[in-house]
């Protein structure tokens, strides 16, 4: 597919960091997925739906700064969505959000209330403004909340906050992959998934730049099982733009 | 029954992974290997560690894919190691490299070690590289000539369809001393937004590949079958095993599969059952087809 022109309609601030971009176009979405929006004269980059409509972003680097330019009414070009998604188990889930990591798994936590699945969600980040989707997670099921500086919740990372992992029926894991490589240790791989970032190009399987252990995140993932990363190079080492190994 | 030899490597089969797909990381180059590929190209390495074109660098339009990847690379001083991780798919493993003059090329060449060398002289988007140079019949034959007396392996020459006359630019390859051409390489194309009036992809302009360009493939293949006497090996918008069987018979030994990977990586098996069929119950050998369209 081509780009498909969305004009953006509203523009929240989420946190002092964080913002999201809502589109004028609805996308047909699995949780999870992802698309590559075109910051037109700039770049391409792959981006989480945080809601049907939207993208939550982190302001990070060129890309997403000229993003932080655009105002209401200004238009970016979508592809996608794009990838796998999570895969939805019924019974009790635990969700595991790092900063900007909630963003694919607010409409997920949405999706399974819905469904009647219970969900917990243990949310974290630096400091207490930058708590993300709080409310979103809390109207879903229960919220456990960590914070770097101790601002809320205990004082800590989220990793802390995981009790008893095999009491829920499958748990699901988006932030720093530090930190969900932490999460994979402490948890069953089989029963987890993980939505990872990494490089991506074409964003459509075809060049390869995002292949972890042979794997496209891109169009194999961007979720993946713990059970395929746990022998992965997932946690280890990342590609960059050349297609060097760095460590994570 | 489909078992070939092509420039002196033996193939189990004459699919083979085309340059610039999968091919940056050896563990994706084996996952290829180990899905029925006869052989796997890597994605092209320079001298120096290249981040490439800006995205968007590939975009799906009718019937095919634009591209401006911009030969994004490690470099070959950081690639043996991934040439090595490909080759335990167990398959002939060939370098697809590139550079920006004929010391560029038989220096990585020199340094790599690979069962085989493709030599891109073809990539349309990327300023100094590729097509500049395999548009010159003398370069070409210099670079390849080069090469040739760096390395022991194979050299294939990658061909960009772009010129008035592809069949000079062949015939310079072999004067060269190449072991086989390749061709074709992207088609150069673009695709504007209409919504705001940019290209869409970051290089602007970039090069077609998928279904649309196969027909160019087929007369391209067809007539450096005319002229050369060494093998022509067939890529350029194959998607399935009738394509595959009717670039065979426009004159390629072998084939690569690039685009349509992406939408289905069990291609190479999916190729080789439905091609083994065809040629049984045609009672046709793989070897039997090779060039028949110049037959009748």
């Amino acid at each position: 597919m081509r780009p498909v022109n969305a004009v953006i309609t509203k523009i929240v601030d989420e946190t002092p960091a964080i913002r999201t971009f809502f589109f004028d176009t609805t996308f047909e979405l699995i949780p999870g997925q992802f698309v590559m929006v075109w910051i037109r004269g700039v770049d391409e980059i792959p981006m989480a739906l945080s809601y049907e409509n939207a993208i939550t972003v982190q302001k990070v680097g060129h890309a997403t700064s000229a993003l932080f330019e655009l105002e209401a009414c200004d238009s970016v070009g979508i592809r996608g969505p794009f990838g796998n998604g999570f895969g939805i188990e019924k019974g009790h889930i635990l969700l595991v959000a790092g900063g900007v990591g909630a963003a694919p798994l607010a409409p997920l936590a949405e999706k399974a209330d819905e469904s009647g699945i219970k969900v917990t969600t243990l949310l974290g980040a630096k400091t207490k403004d930058e708590l993300l989707f709080r409310g979103r997670f809390g109207a879903a099921g229960d919220v456990r909340v960590a914070t770097d500086d101790g601002s809320e919740g205990i004082h800590g990372f989220v990793t802390q906050l995981i009790e008893e992992p095999d009491r829920y029926s499958q748990i699901y894991c988006c932030g720093p992959e530090i930190m969900m490589k932490k999460v994979l240790d402490k948890v069953a791989p089989p029963k987890a998934q993980f939505s990872l970032h990494r490089y991506i190009k074409c964003g459509i399987g075809i060049c390869g730049a995002c292949c972890i252990d042979g794997l496209r995140v891109c169009r194999d993932g961007p979720v993946f099982s713990g059970e395929i990363l746990k022998k992965s190079e997932f946690g280890v080492y990342r590609r960059n733009e050349c297609g060097e190994r760095a460590r994570v | 029954m489909l078992s070939l030899t092509l420039t002196g490597l033996n193939l189990k089969n004459p699919l083979m992974l085309a340059a610039g797909i999968m091919g940056t990381t050896g563990d994706s180059l084996k996952r290829i290997a180990l899905a029925g590929a006869g052989a796997v190209v890597t994605k092209s390495i320079g001298t120096e560690s290249r981040g490439g074109h800006s995205n968007p660098s590939m975009v799906e339009v009718d019937c095919g894919y634009l591209n401006a990847m911009g030969l994004p690379n490690p470099s070959y001083k950081d690639f043996q190691y991934e040439i090595d991780r490909a080759s335990e798919g167990g398959v002939p493993v060939i370098a697809s490299i590139f550079g920006g003059c004929s010391l560029d090329f038989s220096e990585i060449a020199k340094s790599l070690d690979a069962d085989a060398f493709e030599l891109n002289v073809s990539c349309p988007h990327a300023h100094g590289y590729g097509a500049e140079i395999g548009t010159d019949p003398a370069l070409v034959e210099d670079i390849t000539h080069a090469v040739k007396t760096a390395v022991n392996v194979p050299v294939w020459v990658k061909l960009t369809p772009n010129v008035t006359d592809i069949k000079s630019i062949g015939l310079a390859a072999q004067h060269g001393g190449a072991d086989a051409v390749v061709a074709i390489n992207t088609v150069r194309g673009m695709a504007i937004d209409i919504e705001s009036s940019y290209p869409i992809l970051g290089n602007k302009f970039g090069g077609l590949s998928g279904r649309a360009i196969k027909p160019v493939t087929v007369k391209c293949v067809y007539d450096l079958y005319e002229v050369l006497d060494i093998p022509v090996i067939g890529v350029g918008g194959i998607s399935d095993w009738k394509d595959a069987v009717e670039v065979i018979m426009a004159g390629a030994k072998a084939v690569q599969i690039g685009s349509a990977v992406g939408n289905n990586i069990n291609i190479f098996n999916d190729i080789s059952s439905c091609m083994e069929a065809f040629l049984q119950e045609k009672e046709w050998s793989l070897d039997d087809i090779y060039g028949m369209a110049h037959e009748v």
